[in-house]
């Protein structure tokens, strides 16, 4: 099971003299919730655009399945496995779900210059659909224009397009932005289900959502890692407290403790 | 969004073409010549709707392309005999296509407003080029005196002189560019454009390298008017700089404007409505001393059907729900 599929040694990213990664060394497991945690200006959404392709990195490595991967546009990382789900709500509107997903899944063939055979024929992609529609629980959904569901559903449209590109790290930036504690508690179920055979990444602000859905923690702070390990240990972590929350947020992470 | 009409509109479609069948039974020469043009237009038209409809580019120069190809008639045609359309055609649309390339890696690096402008800017550098040299009669413009001839080892099978020939020719280049553009619009490729067109940004995070699906949908839309113009020239048998200048360009826009983006056949409906309303407005009989003024009649129609239809002429005919790609078992 605990299999690092993706990892970084030492790397940074600079924005004109300032870091706002310096120096991060981190792994991420297969079968595993893996969540980065830290208050805002941390560089959790930079990191995450380092894994994605979506950033170069100043310096370090970053390694995929014992691959150096540094510098990859994000669309080749997409098309080896690593996919990812933005922060706010990129989808195309105007479409259905179903051929939102569709486009997504067809990205996968080798190459989409073909000019004359139905697109609904290929059978491989419409497969692809089928299943990242129900394991994102939206294949209710399947029919309808993508800007009338509800936010939460279109938040699963958004992990049922990544799904459909088949990776095996899936990195969340903030997944559970926006919801109603009623869809919260799904989104965290699905995430859950999908730990089991994908390595998932993910940036949350939700406490509770954090500790429910979390193997294992990483706390960011200023750039740097501060200390990561299983809840427990970050729970119970001293420097954490001080250092990341503070005063008003210790009650956050009293109340998240407590069950 | 809908590529593949439905049953109304095909029906309506196959009456259509089935009575621009019998036209040359029952028409004059006149007559003839005008649904000619229609024809030619509605096929400039689609082509314009690929960009403008189903992947959302609004290219502000496309007569270059129709007018690049209708000078390469004039240039390819030798002075005392008819051209070869074998050979002939390819040329033309080689032609075509090749500055379609040349200008497309240019302006799918553009978007939005820096689209329009540099397509237009493009286009009026072709206007300019052939107005202002001596190739092909320069501002004059230039007579093709033979019209092409398809000739397969020493027989004619087909001279595009005959009003009828040239008219019977079109309307089947018409018919298979529809079928064409509905068989690409359903194709993966056809998929990544009309995504392009909705969500760029979200296309090129999937891993679609978006500039190069722009750019052949750019030169299969300029083959389109290339064909178009081709059949053009074959009218009058006569070119003029005009024919790649930038109101040719805003003719084309305001066709597929009219008959409603994104639907193909609009452009069609977009075409003969333009061409219909502008010979019944400038005709005396009709309009009397407003003949005179046709073109302020023209702009009345054409602001008529913008303000009120909101999908164009082609937004009469019902609009059928938007439909996902069907999957289908392996023939």
């Amino acid at each position: 099971m605990s299999e690092v599929v993706l990892k970084t040694e030492g790397v940074s990213k600079n924005f004109g003299g300032l870091y706002a990664v310096r120096n991060v060394s981190v792994a991420f497991e297969h079968g595993r919730v893996e969540v980065i945690i830290g208050p805002n200006g941390a560089g959790k959404t930079t990191l995450i655009n380092l894994l994605s392709g979506d950033l170069a990195p100043t310096d370090g490595r970053i390694v995929y399945r014992g691959r150096d991967v540094t510098g990859l546009p994000a669309h080749r990382l997409s098309k080896k496995g690593i996919g990812r789900s933005y922060q706010i709500t990129n989808i195309f509107p105007q479409f259905t779900v179903h051929r939102n997903v569709w486009l997504a899944s067809q990205s996968r063939l080798p190459s989409c210059m073909r000019f004359l055979r139905p697109a609904g024929r290929y059978r491989q992609v419409a497969e692809r659909v089928d299943r990242a529609l129900s394991l994102a629980e939206i294949a209710h959904r399947a029919g309808d224009v993508a800007a009338q569901i509800s936010h939460g559903e279109q938040r699963r449209l958004e992990i049922a397009m990544l799904l459909a590109a088949e990776p095996d790290v899936l990195l969340l930036d903030e997944p559970l932005a926006g919801m109603g504690a009623e869809e919260t508690g799904g989104i965290v179920t699905l995430i859950r289900s999908l730990a089991r055979d994908h390595c998932v990444v993910l940036i949350e602000h939700d406490m509770d959502a954090v500790f429910a859905v979390a193997d294992y923690l990483t706390v960011m702070v200023g750039g740097s890692i501060l200390e990561s390990g299983p809840p427990d240990v970050i729970r119970a972590s001293e420097d954490v407290r001080r250092a990341y929350l503070g005063d008003s947020s210790t009650a956050v992470l009293a109340g998240a403790a407590a069950p | 969004m809908v590529t593949i009409p439905n049953r109304r509109v095909a029906v309506a479609l196959a009456l259509v073409f089935a009575a621009l069948a019998v036209v040359p039974l029952v028409g004059e020469t006149y007559a003839l010549k005008v649904a000619t043009r229609m024809i030619v237009f509605a096929i400039f038209a689609m082509s314009l709707d690929l960009l403008l409809g189903y992947t959302g580019l609004v290219s502000f120069g496309h007569a270059a392309f129709f007018g690049l190809s209708a000078y390469s008639l004039q240039l390819v045609s030798p002075e005392s005999e008819a051209a070869n359309l074998i050979t002939a055609l390819p040329q033309c649309l080689g032609v075509t296509a090749a500055a379609a390339a040349l200008i497309g890696m240019l302006v799918v690096r553009t978007a939005g407003i820096y689209f329009i402008m540099s397509t237009l800017a493009l286009a009026q550098m072709f206007f300019f080029f052939f107005h202002d040299s001596p190739i092909a009669g320069g501002s004059d413009g230039a007579y093709i005196w033979y019209k092409p001839v398809l000739t397969i080892g020493a027989t004619a099978l087909l001279d595009l002189d005959g009003r009828e020939t040239l008219y019977y020719f079109a309307l089947a280049c018409l018919v298979l560019c529809y079928g064409f553009l509905v068989v690409v619009l359903r194709s993966p490729f056809g998929e990544v454009i009309q995504g392009i067109r909705v969500n760029e940004h979200r296309m090129r995070a999937l891993g679609y390298d978006t500039r190069r699906f722009k750019l052949v949908s750019f030169v299969l839309s300029a083959l389109m008017a290339g064909l178009a113009g081709f059949l053009f020239a074959c009218i009058d048998g006569f070119v003029a700089p005009q024919l790649l200048g930038w109101r040719e360009s805003g003719i084309g826009l305001v066709m597929v404007i009219l008959g409603g983006m994104g639907t193909l056949y609009g452009s069609i409906i977009g075409a003969f409505a333009f061409i219909g309303m502008e010979e019944i407005v400038r005709d005396r009989q009709f309009t009397g001393v407003m003949a005179e003024h046709w073109q302020i009649l023209m702009g009345v129609f054409v602001i008529v059907v913008v303000l009120f239809l909101k999908n164009g002429l082609a937004g009469l005919f019902a609009e059928p729900p938007i439909r996902r790609p069907a999957t289908k078992e392996e023939p």
